[in-house]
């Protein structure tokens, strides 16, 4: 019963059918489920879409695609009562949960019911313990349509709403946050039925006599009920709760950690000029020499505009035993400045192909904050240097970049004119009274582009660029390298023959890690990747182009970064980047642990 | 003493500085003016005493003047609007004295100003004095071009909206002012502010619209065809009763809806009401609200369903409306009394008021449907609630209660049970002894189906002493009580006791009783037709009554069926004529008056089926036989010609009049 199993059911399901209403109806439940549970990971939680052929009692007949339910016993007694569980639980990162149930036929008696139970700890022992009709046994909670009583784990109800039949529609919430359940009638709330409901329920009928019939909609239709409005209602009230959470007496502490924040995050990624200015205003202390940022600031350069090899040498200059006791970064550094001759941005095969090495690429964005592996797999195509720049962030530096392009050599940081983050810097420098919301904001701005991948300003100003202006791009290469097409490592014979020879340097590099350290499948990998670029003519639109794509570089900047960070025995990470993670991690522990209020707290909502 | 002593001397001090800030008002330097206008603002602001100081001390003509003065610069008029403004907002008696120094006039003839900062200043003070329920609100009326001028500043700032919106909103009290506000564009000048950025805007735009549908058909039409931004009126409202917006907006787009419906210009199966009011106003009773919030959503609930069953049975099932209204009389509660004194008076102010809208909105849910009735009367201890509110202080909450029993009254099994057990009819007999008209109606419109006769609280009811207080209804100025008084004296009459009888006829009076048989309203004739029909039934009271008091009725009789009348009327009348034929003595009373023979004749004749039928039965009862004289009856009917008009009716297409014709006939075979 794992997410995956259904998933492969369900798949299968459309593909066995090759009905294309079906398929419409899958998109459509989808798009719903997306949109009503957005905090769901169905990875870890799948969410219910169907009746369980599994999970039924034997009088329960299923039909189509599993979301009609039949009753086929005999019907004499409550014994013969039975009942179906949907196919999952109920995840608590719902927050507020929903389903409806139609009655298309009231059968015989009309003794159906309608509710929520807890899968039974020993399958054996099903038939009649736990398949009596909802809300009879343990964990079992239901509101039956003769009487209109609900029923909670036992077998006597107790008077709850109106009577339901054929023709009606029955809704069952649950909400995850205070634990009750609430049913609806034909889109009117009756009232909350249950409280203190037990975690990982299945929605669940029961039905008792001959010719009952119900069919589900788990959201494959509209429902009849406004359920998004109640969610409204309290999402409303759970950021509300987070807004009034009292900071208390700490009001001023509050505000100096906010700046600490806000400045180490600035001296992580090496924003000197922004990072000085800021603590002058903010009358704060840098835990770092400035020349020491300036280093790393020019190392980073180096590989965000592919010069691995100016950079690898760079880090051995001012950090000698940094890398010998990083066997394993070297090796990645390596493997990246494989790709980047590939590429025919390393420095090395540049000098070859007789282009000035300092004549484009530098890399006028800033590095992305926190790089996100989910963002470089969803971009295939291959990106050009210094053109990507817009990619990473929405700063435009880049027109100034590709008319002046010697300007963008690592000049001396401090400067601050190349940098993109010069108007923040100049923005913290100008305005020099005490920090206002207005600096932390932007901040906050700034670091959001970085994080939310899909919606962040810098990727949609990349892409889009990239969509509309490709004539242009190839334009500024075609003056820039003279040449008409891009082509391996520059398009000269003498750099691919450098870039084969350090090929061969690097496999015996990773043969001699694998003697000295082990096994790698990690570093194996990165090797067959890389390599797998030379076996296609056109490695920028090959499966494994994505490498060759500059954001492929913020990772490996980042993870040296981190490495000298560390010798120096500062954080690996900036304090803001780890809150910012931490409050992910926090939210999806609470959907584990079952605290629905997860599901109206999204960081992101408040990274804006 | 000590204390005493310093706080006269503060007041001294005080009214010493007050009086300086008065006194730089009339320096002949404008500038200096200036400047102590300015100061006195900066020492009104939340000084209550201060602003009482300086009105006491003349501050509001000499501002008013200023104010005026065309020769004062612009920002020195602003600041005397702003002071007047912050006077304003002090307590009720600085309102009263500034509308007595004709600041109102003052202040609108400012708004012809073409300086926005000033206007505004003025408007914000006029909101303030409009809003205090002091103000006379006709003072915005008096002068005809104020209103087409406010209408037009609307549209130049954010806080012209909202000053001249609040105005509205509290000044629109009566369906004149609506139609005033209808006539000068008010819909299609404020709809556009209901998509303004700013809430507050929004909010005083919503209030308008919600105080001028309000029992207004012209209003409410013109309503439901208005477009704001392409989306129709009803659909913005729909998204205010939004759950993630502020309370008070869903409950006054949902106020807005209910009025628009309630004057027909919104079916009450429509969506937006069943599928969004009626659930947003249920909400608003439940327990998370304010006291004020529950109230407001109650009435307004109760009004909206109050004609239509469908939204009553949907009600009574959402969200357990029922049992949560039982929370209402809960206030205040035993909790609030010991820990939190504020918490208690907060309560008590709001106790009537939860109480006499709880007890309306289950007089709404009630009124129509025998289920939701026995749901109400299940629910906890509702019947001694009732019973306790028909004898609370609060007028409002008396009358809510006894609306509350009037509609539960309507269950036949509700009167058969729980009435009798809690013996309402007694606190409903105290309420009837003294009480405005209002309590009045609804009290002895009860107390009639009280009396219906299968009502096991007619006896006791009876023997209180009853019938004069009906009597003396019967006589009240307002029709309402007159047909209630006679409703429930007919029930009375019904198969009731001679001696009951005899007492109602001795108590009203015969010239009462013919005083309501020619009683303007029809509904107080019919009633006393059907009082007099029940007095004559059974024989022998037939023949007591008439024979004390047969001339007059046979008078009355005669004068109604020569009159202009209803088919109602004739019918009533003439079967009290067949009571009166069914008497041993009583028939000679018309056997021996020829005049009336010849109408019952002259109706047998009649195009309308049911007189016929009511005249035939008479005659039918004239010449049955087994009973004296009924020869010499037949006779003397059969040479007036009834046979032949008999015979010609047992060809009628009617089976009742036919089968009532041969019936008659028989009489003469025997």
């Amino acid at each position: 019963m794992s997410g995956q199993s259904s998933g492969g059911g369900f798949l299968m399901s459309v593909v066995v059918h090759g009905d294309s209403a079906l398929n419409e109806q899958e998109k459509e439940l989808n798009q719903r489920l997306r949109r009503l549970y957005p905090a769901v990971n169905e990875n870890e939680t799948p969410l219910p879409r169907s009746w369980s052929p599994k999970d039924k009692f034997s009088y329960i007949g299923l039909s189509q695609n599993n979301l009609r339910v039949h009753y086929k016993g005999h019907g004499k007694t409550p014994k013969d009562a039975a009942s179906v569980r949907a196919t999952h639980p109920i995840p608590a990162a719902c927050g507020v949960y929903y389903f409806e149930v139609k009655i298309i036929s009231k059968g015989r008696d009309g003794y159906m019911g309608i509710g929520l139970s807890a899968q039974g700890v020993n399958m054996n022992r099903l038939p009649d313990i736990t398949f009596a009709k909802a809300g009879w046994d343990k964990h079992s909670y239901g509101y039956h349509g003769d009487d209109g009583h609900s029923f909670c784990s036992s077998g006597t109800g107790q008077p709850y709403g109106p009577t339901f039949t054929t023709g009606d529609v029955i809704g069952c919430c649950v909400n995850l946050i205070n634990n009750t359940c609430f049913y609806t009638k034909n889109g009117h709330s009756l009232g909350i039925a249950f409280t203190d409901l037990p975690p990982n329920l299945y929605p669940t009928v029961g039905l008792q006599t001959p010719g009952e019939v119900v069919d589900a909609n788990f959201g494959q239709h509209p429902f009849v009920f406004d359920i998004e409005d109640y969610m409204r209602e309290w999402r409303t009230k759970i950021q509300a709760q987070i807004d009034r959470f009292p900071i208390g007496e700490r009001e001023g502490e509050w505000q100096s950690m906010i700046q600490k924040m806000v400045a180490s995050y600035l001296v992580h990624h090496s924003y000197c000029a922004t990072a000085e200015a800021f603590a002058k205003s903010t009358d704060q202390a840098v835990h770092e020499e400035l020349a020491s940022i300036k280093n790393r600031q020019k190392i980073q350069k180096l590989v965000l505009s592919g010069r691995m090899g100016e950079a690898i040498e760079t880090t051995q200059q001012l950090y000698p035993n940094l890398l010998e006791r990083n066997p394993d970064l070297l090796f990645m550094l390596k493997v990246r400045q494989f790709i980047e001759m590939v590429n025919g941005t390393d420095s090395e095969v540049r000098c070859l192909g007789g282009r000035s090495p300092k004549s484009q690429d530098s890399y006028p964005g800033s590095p992305r904050p926190f790089s996100s592996p989910s963002h470089k797999a969803s971009s295939s195509q291959p990106y050009l240097t210094g053109f990507d720049s817009n990619c990473c962030n929405g700063v435009t530096s880049n027109k100034s970049h590709s008319s002046s392009p010697h300007s963008h050599k690592p000049c001396p940081p401090g400067s601050g004119s190349t940098l993109p983050a010069s108007d923040i810097s100049l923005n913290g420098s100008r305005s020099q009274q005490p920090i206002t919301s207005n600096d932390v904001d932007m901040e906050v701005d700034h670091f959001t582009n970085g994080v939310t991948e899909s919606s962040s300003n810098g990727f949609l100003n990349g892409t889009s660029k990239h969509t509309t202006e490709p004539d242009d791009c190839d334009a500024d290469m075609e003056v820039e390298s003279a040449q008409s097409k891009r082509q391996l490592c520059g398009g000269s014979q003498a750099a691919i023959e450098r870039m084969i020879h350090f090929g061969r340097e690097l496999q015996s590099m990773s043969e001699h890690l694998r003697r000295e350290c082990g096994k790698n499948s990690a570093n194996k990998k990165m090797l067959k990747d890389a390599f797998s670029l030379l076996a296609y003519s056109d490695p920028w639109n090959s499966p494994v182009g994505y490498q060759l794509d500059a954001i492929q570089r913020e990772p490996v900047c980042s993870t040296l970064n981190s490495a000298i960070l560390e010798t120096h025995n500062l954080p690996k990470q900036p304090p803001l980047a780890q809150a910012v993670g931490q409050a992910a991690q926090c939210l999806a522990m609470m959907a584990r642990t079952g605290s629905g209020s997860c599901a109206f707290a999204s960081v992101d909502d408040y990274l804006h | 003493m000590q204390k005493g002593g310093s706080v006269i001397e503060d007041i001294m001090e005080v009214t010493a500085t007050s009086r300086h800030y008065v006194d730089r008002l009339f320096d002949p330097d404008p500038q200096k003016v200036l400047q102590g206008v300015i100061d006195m603002k900066n020492a009104v602001i939340g000084n209550n005493k201060q602003k009482a100081n300086l009105i006491v001390l003349g501050a509001v003509p000499r501002l008013l003047y200023l104010l005026q003065q065309s020769s004062s610069s612009m920002e020195l008029r602003t600041e005397c609007a702003v002071v007047l403004g912050s006077l304003a907002m002090g307590t009720e008696n600085n309102i009263k004295s500034l509308v007595d120094c004709h600041i109102i006039p003052a202040l609108l003839q400012g708004l012809l100003s073409s300086d926005l900062i000033f206007i505004e200043a003025c408007l914000r003070c006029l909101r303030t004095v409009f809003i205090s329920p002091v103000t006379p609100v006709q003072l915005l009326y008096t002068d005809p071009t104020v209103i087409p001028h406010l209408m037009s500043l609307l549209s130049n700032s954010l806080r012209t909206q909202e000053y001249i919106t609040q105005i509205f909103s509290h000044c629109c009290k009566t369906p004149e002012h609506q139609t005033i506000l209808f006539n000068h564009g008010a819909i299609q000048n404020i709809a556009p502010l209901l998509i303004s950025p700013s809430y507050k805007v929004r909010m005083q735009a919503l209030k308008c619209f919600s105080v001028l549908a309000y029992e207004n058909t012209q209003v409410s039409m013109t309503l439901v065809n208005v477009l704001v931004d392409g989306e129709l009126l009803t659909q913005v409202f729909v998204k205010m009763m939004q759950r993630d917006q502020p309370i008070e907006m869903q409950l006054t787009a949902a106020k807005c809806l209910t009025y628009m419906c309630r004057a027909s210009a919104i079916r009450t199966d429509d969506s937006c009401i069943v599928l969004k009011t009626l659930p947003c106003l249920v909400r608003m009773c439940s327990k998370e609200h304010l006291l004020e919030e529950r109230v407001e959503g109650a009435e307004t609930l109760a009004y909206l369903m109050e004609p239509d069953v469908e939204l009553q049975r949907i009600a009574s099932t959402t969200d357990h409306l029922v049992a949560m209204l039982a929370d209402y009389f809960k206030y205040p509660s035993s909790v609030s009394a010991i820990t939190d004194i504020k918490r208690l008076d907060h309560d008590l102010k709001h106790a009537h008021e939860l109480r006499q809208a709880a007890f309306k909105l289950y007089a709404s849910l009630g009124s129509n449907d025998e289920d939701i009735r026995k749901k109400i009367t299940e629910t906890e201890n509702m019947m001694d609630r009732i019973v306790s509110g028909l004898s609370e202080s609060s007028i409002k909450v008396r009358l809510a209660a006894v609306r509350c029993l009037h509609s539960l009254s309507r269950s036949v099994q509700q009167l058969r049970t729980s009435f009798h057990d809690h013996a309402v009819w007694k606190p409903l007999m105290k309420l009837l002894q003294n009480a405005p008209d209002e309590v009045l109606v609804m009290a002895s419109s009860t107390l009639c189906n009280l009396l219906l006769e299968f009502s096991p609280s007619k006896e006791p009811i009876l023997e209180s002493g009853v019938i004069e207080l009906l009597c003396s209804l019967t006589q009240s100025d307002s029709p309402a009580l007159r047909v209630n008084g006679i409703w429930a004296l007919m029930n009375m009459a019904f198969q009731a006791d001679q001696k009951v009888k005899v007492e109602i006829v001795r108590c009203l009076g015969t010239e009462q009783l013919f005083r309501l048989l020619s009683d303007p309203d029809t509904n107080v004739l019919m009633k006393t037709l059907g009082l007099l029909r029940n007095l004559l039934s059974t024989r022998p009271h037939i023949d007591q009554i008439m024979s004390s008091h047969g001339k007059q009725i046979m008078q009355a009789v005669t004068l109604i069926l020569e009159a202009e009348h209803s088919i109602e009327v004739k019918e009533q009348t003439l079967c009290i004529l067949a009571n009166i034929a069914d008497g041993n003595t009583a028939k000679d009373l018309i056997m021996t008056n020829d005049d009336m023979l010849q109408k019952i004749k002259y109706y047998m004749g009649h195009s309308n089926v049911k007189l016929q039928l009511a005249a035939t039965f008479c005659v039918s009862n004239l010449i049955w036989n087994e009973e004296d004289g009924s020869q010499e009856r037949q006779d003397k009917l059969r040479e007036m010609g009834f046979v032949d008009i008999l015979h010609k009716l047992t060809q009628s297409s009617d089976p009742n009049l036919s089968d009532r014709a041969k019936t008659a006939l028989q009489q003469y075979l025997a």
